[in-house]
């Protein structure tokens, strides 16, 4: 997957966890926390579906990378490479 | 002897009164529609297919969950806390309680429930299965789903209610066994209005039709419609269904207070246990829970008129209960016996409180509605007064008495009082 691919994946991932926000106006250098009602079950939610769609393990100690988008695709980029975008 | 009404020697603030109802069923989403279609005979059963078990029937309910809830909290949440979310907001626009200004802390939430649980462990079982039972697949929102207090809680979370919240666990007793609790906790004053009755999500859960096929109790038909048919020769079992009704309580002190609208007083409640089987019903004692709640409100028998029946479609739970109200109706040529499952199915947790609901509008419009799809009356369960297929006029109701059971032998019964 290209940074890109990955960042639409992101967005697929958070229009099922949120699926009231409007995602079109994201941006991606702020913190999903700042323009998102998202807590602490929702990021976990991230990890699962990203564990559950692309078997990628995120370690707890990771989950700060998470903050913003541009931070979860830079941190996700070598993990999911060598995956193949549906 | 000569009987009173002892809640009349009560002060009004030990008198509990309904003073709205939030439902869904069904066949309706609102009090009235599900009246007309009680009086219209229109059943609320449709074709369904579940998981593992196949084409079944089942009584589905289709109101606009959005409405009172996010999207997000719907995913996060249960269907139970979903149906409960849409009763209670219901029952408060009803109720025409100052909702802005009430006290959130004085608020108790008392919701039956048949089962919780089963729905959402089945789902994450199923969803692990896809990744050969590894459990780090395993759902982090499976706790909060599935504690009891889920669809209670739900609710509270929904609208801010800061007061006791809990859900009680009877059975198919439920129902009516939530009213009871809200009963209870308005004259103890441990809340000033209460939010109390019944819900059910158990038609996603395969486990329950699954249970009940295997006991040779699940209703099957080719009609839908004609799946649900406690008293009849024909009947196979139980449709199950899901369903929600939510009453507000509050003592009569307060309700004539704000000058609200009064559905029913509550005269009196029983509950007691069979202590004999597992799943077969005691005549005997439901008979004595009849009896009990009668002696409790200072009633005689027949100052009842509308008798809501409990029986469920089984061959043996409805000839047994009407053996039961056989006894305790003895000699009452003026007392009408129906059943609200014969519309929509087992609503399980909701059904005592929902199907008290549907009968409530008989204090106005004085007609007790039927039991349909009885084509050919099993004669074991041939009690005089029973209401066939087409409502039935009557004078003036006074009183209604709720029936609803459940396995390990809970009995319960309600009597409520036109107002």
């Amino acid at each position: 997957m290209t940074p890109a691919e990955i960042r639409d994946e992101i967005l697929d991932i958070l229009s099922d966890i949120a699926p009231d926000e409007d995602l079109s106006g994201l941006d991606d250098g702020k913190s999903f926390r700042e323009q998102l009602e998202l807590d602490s079950m929702d990021f976990l939610d991230i990890v699962m579906e990203l564990r559950k769609r692309h078997r990628v393990q995120i370690p707890e100690e990771d989950y700060g990378h998470l903050a913003s988008m541009s931070s979860t695709v830079t941190y996700l980029e070598p993990k999911m490479r060598d995956i193949v975008a549906a | 002897m000569a009987f009173q009404d002892r809640t009349a020697d009560l002060p009004d603030d030990q008198r509990v009164v309904m003073t709205a109802v939030g439902l869904t069923s069904p066949n309706g989403n609102n009090l009235e529609d599900y009246r007309a279609a009680l009086l219209a005979g229109r059943s609320g059963v449709q074709a369904y297919n579940i998981r593992y078990v196949g084409d079944t029937l089942a009584g589905v309910c289709n109101f606009e969950a959005t409405k009172y809830q996010s999207r997000r909290d719907m995913r996060r949440g249960t269907r139970a806390g979903t149906i409960g979310i849409w009763c209670a907001h219901e029952a408060i626009a009803r109720s025409g309680v100052d909702w802005a200004n009430v006290d959130k802390s004085r608020v108790g939430i008392y919701v039956g429930i048949t089962e919780h649980g089963n729905v959402e462990t089945e789902n994450e079982i199923y969803s692990i299965k896809g990744y050969d039972y590894d459990t780090t697949y395993w759902s982090h929102h499976h706790n909060p789903r599935t504690v009891a207090n889920n669809p209670a809680g739900e609710i509270a979370l929904n609208l801010g209610i800061t007061g006791p919240h809990y859900t009680i666990g009877a059975a198919c007793a439920a129902g009516n066994a939530g009213i009871i609790q809200g009963v209870q906790m308005l004259r103890l004053r441990e809340c000033d209005l209460a939010i109390a009755g019944g819900v059910s999500e158990s038609i996603h859960t395969f486990g329950i039709f699954a249970s009940f096929k295997s006991q040779g109790a699940l209703a099957s038909h080719s009609d839908p419609t004609k799946g649900s048919r406690p008293f009849d020769k024909d009947r196979t079992g139980i449709v199950v269904a899901e369903g929600g009704s939510l009453y507000i309580l509050e003592r009569l002190s307060d309700a004539k207070a704000r000058s609200a609208n009064i559905l029913a007083e509550i005269v009196s409640y029983a509950i007691n246990t069979d202590a004999t089987d597992f799943v077969l019903p005691n005549p005997e004692r439901q008979a004595q829970c009849v009896q009990l709640a009668l002696k409790r409100g200072g009633l005689a028998p027949d100052q009842i008129q509308i008798v809501s029946t409990h029986a469920t479609g089984t061959a043996s739970g409805d000839s047994q209960e009407c053996e039961a109200l056989r006894n305790a109706f003895s000699g009452c040529a003026g007392v009408r016996f129906n059943n609200t499952k014969s519309f929509i199915g087992h609503a399980m947790g909701a059904a005592g409180a929902l199907e008290l609901a549907g009968n409530l509008p008989s204090f106005q419009d004085r007609v007790c509605h039927a039991t349909i799809n009885v084509d050919n009356l099993d004669e074991t369960c041939a009690i005089d007064g029973l209401v066939l297929n087409e409502p039935e006029p009557l004078g003036q109701v006074d009183y209604i008495l709720n029936n609803s059971f459940g396995m390990l032998g809970i009995n319960s019964v309600l009597i409520v009082r036109r107002f």
